[in-house]
């Protein structure tokens, strides 16, 4: 397992960051996809925003935008609202066994 | 840099039997071999093989077992689009004069890896492929206004089309309704709406131009290729209307060969989903963004075979390694008149479109007689 998956696995959402660049690095990384620099790691704010949204069976799926670099799919909790393109998501839970797992709700 | 042409191809029946990787390679060889006249296996110079198959040192094996002792051999994988990325490195040895004459072999097993990319954590628990395509459907649905109804003739012109292709997986039509009516897999997929993975094996000898008259009476030239990686992660493709990839590979390939998408008489394009082969018209110049269903809808009501006249993957079915090398040898036969009752009269330039991974890589080809 990586530093992301175990961070993952104790609801920690971690990527990596060029110190150079300045930029976070995605996917997660030892080294910078610019400069090839090594990375540091550092906790992504679990807020975010919607990009779009289906349905499978009563269980909507999504994908979600971090940081304005971090794009992932994950389940979304609506808590009954009506979900709109754009809005404001928090990633409520993230998971690792074996595959990364990520849970989000409207704000 | 070397011409080069496409001066035969070998087919086999798609199905899901229990079979091997090497068995069904040997069977396309086997029917490449059947129809090409003139060649042997010392003539050989490249026998390339592309699969998802986990099996070691399979070109080599394919190679003994044909009889083959060729300069150069070795396996491609790409996902969906191992075949046009074997058909390209093949090429490459014959335009830079290092060979003349390759066999590219491509096959799938339906239960091979390469349907999922586990590598990709950004997808979370959302893998499999039905759910990047919700994204582009439901992004494309929401922009566009494309209908769920749009959707399902994408899939019953090519199972159509597909009645024709000796070598298909299905073996029956399937109408709108069939399509709208069949098991909802999310919200905008349904199972229809689906290609299928499957057994299968397809072949063609690509040649120079020094030695393709030896092969075939009227070879198809590969005048044209694009390809292009953005990512290997789905959530790179930053508008989820387009597929990026397809649209710079589309741009090289027409570039390349100084054509244009008018140009283009036939095309076999990647409809792993029905979304697909909407968002890849668009892409690739053959109709405005936004209007790639209404395009399928004249296609399919006037029974015009341009785009999947072999039935694309939705209706042929779609082995991985196999598909790319299956669709250069449907366009190969269009252009050399030999289609059958698939035939798009007086085709003289064709195209291929093969992708992987939600569109994170495309290959396109343009071919002509």
């Amino acid at each position: 397992m990586n530093k992301f998956e175990s961070a993952l696995k104790n609801n920690d959402f971690i990527c990596s960051e060029c110190p150079r660049c300045n930029k976070l690095v995605w996917p997660p990384s030892d080294f910078c996809n610019t400069c090839l620099n090594q990375v540091s790691w550092r906790s992504v704010s679990r807020f975010g925003t919607l990009i779009e949204f289906s349905k499978k069976d009563k269980t909507l799926f999504c994908i979600a935008e971090f940081e304005n670099a971090i794009r992932i799919m994950g389940t979304l909790e609506t808590r009954s609202k009506i979900p709109l393109i754009g809005q404001r998501v928090q990633m409520v839970k993230c998971e690792f066994n074996g595959n990364a797992k990520f849970t989000f709700q409207l704000e | 840099m070397k011409k080069v042409a496409v001066c035969g191809v070998g087919l086999t029946k798609f199905n899901s039997d229990e079979t091997t990787i090497e068995s069904l390679m040997l069977s396309a060889v086997k029917s490449l071999f059947d129809n090409t006249s003139n060649l042997t296996q010392g003539q050989v110079d490249v026998v390339i093989t592309s699969t998802n198959d986990n099996i070691k040192y399979l070109a080599s094996i394919v190679s003994e077992m044909s009889g083959i002792s060729p300069r150069v051999s070795h396996s491609v994988e790409s996902l969906c689009n191992s075949g046009t990325n074997g058909a390209v490195s093949a090429f490459s040895y014959i335009a830079s004069g290092l060979a003349d004459v390759a066999i590219i072999v491509g096959a799938e097993r339906f239960e091979n890896p390469g349907l999922v990319l586990d590598w990709d954590q950004s997808r979370g628990q959302y893998k499999h492929p039905i759910y990047w395509s919700s994204m582009f459907t439901r992004a494309h649905i929401r922009k566009y206004g494309t209908t769920l109804e749009d959707l399902a003739i994408v899939s019953a012109k090519n199972h159509k089309n597909a009645l024709a292709n000796p070598y298909r997986y299905f073996d029956r039509e399937y109408s709108v309704e069939d399509i709208m009516k069949s098991k909802n897999l999310t919200q905008d997929i349904r199972l229809l709406d689906c290609s299928f993975p499957c057994n299968g094996s397809a072949a063609i000898l690509l040649v120079s131009e020094e030695m393709a008259r030896k092969f075939a009476d009227c070879p198809v030239w590969i005048t044209g290729i694009g390809q292009k990686t953005i990512s290997a992660g789905f959530t790179k493709n930053e508008d989820l209307t387009s597929m990026k990839s397809t649209q710079l590979a589309a741009a090289d390939a027409y570039k390349m060969s100084k054509r244009e998408s008018k140009d283009i008489d036939v095309a076999e394009i990647h409809d792993a989903f029905s979304i697909c082969e909407i968002i890849e018209l668009e892409d690739m110049g053959f109709a405005k963004k936004g209007d790639g269903s209404h395009y399928v809808k004249s296609l399919y009501t006037t029974e015009d075979r341009r785009i999947n006249p072999r039935g694309g993957l939705l209706g042929s079915g779609h082995p991985l390694g196999a598909t790319g090398i299956a669709q250069i040898a449907e366009i190969a036969q269009q252009l050399q008149g030999s289609g059958g009752k698939r035939q798009v009269k007086g085709a003289k330039v064709g195209l291929v479109h093969n992708m992987s991974a939600a569109a994170t890589s495309s290959t396109v080809l343009v071919l002509e007689s």
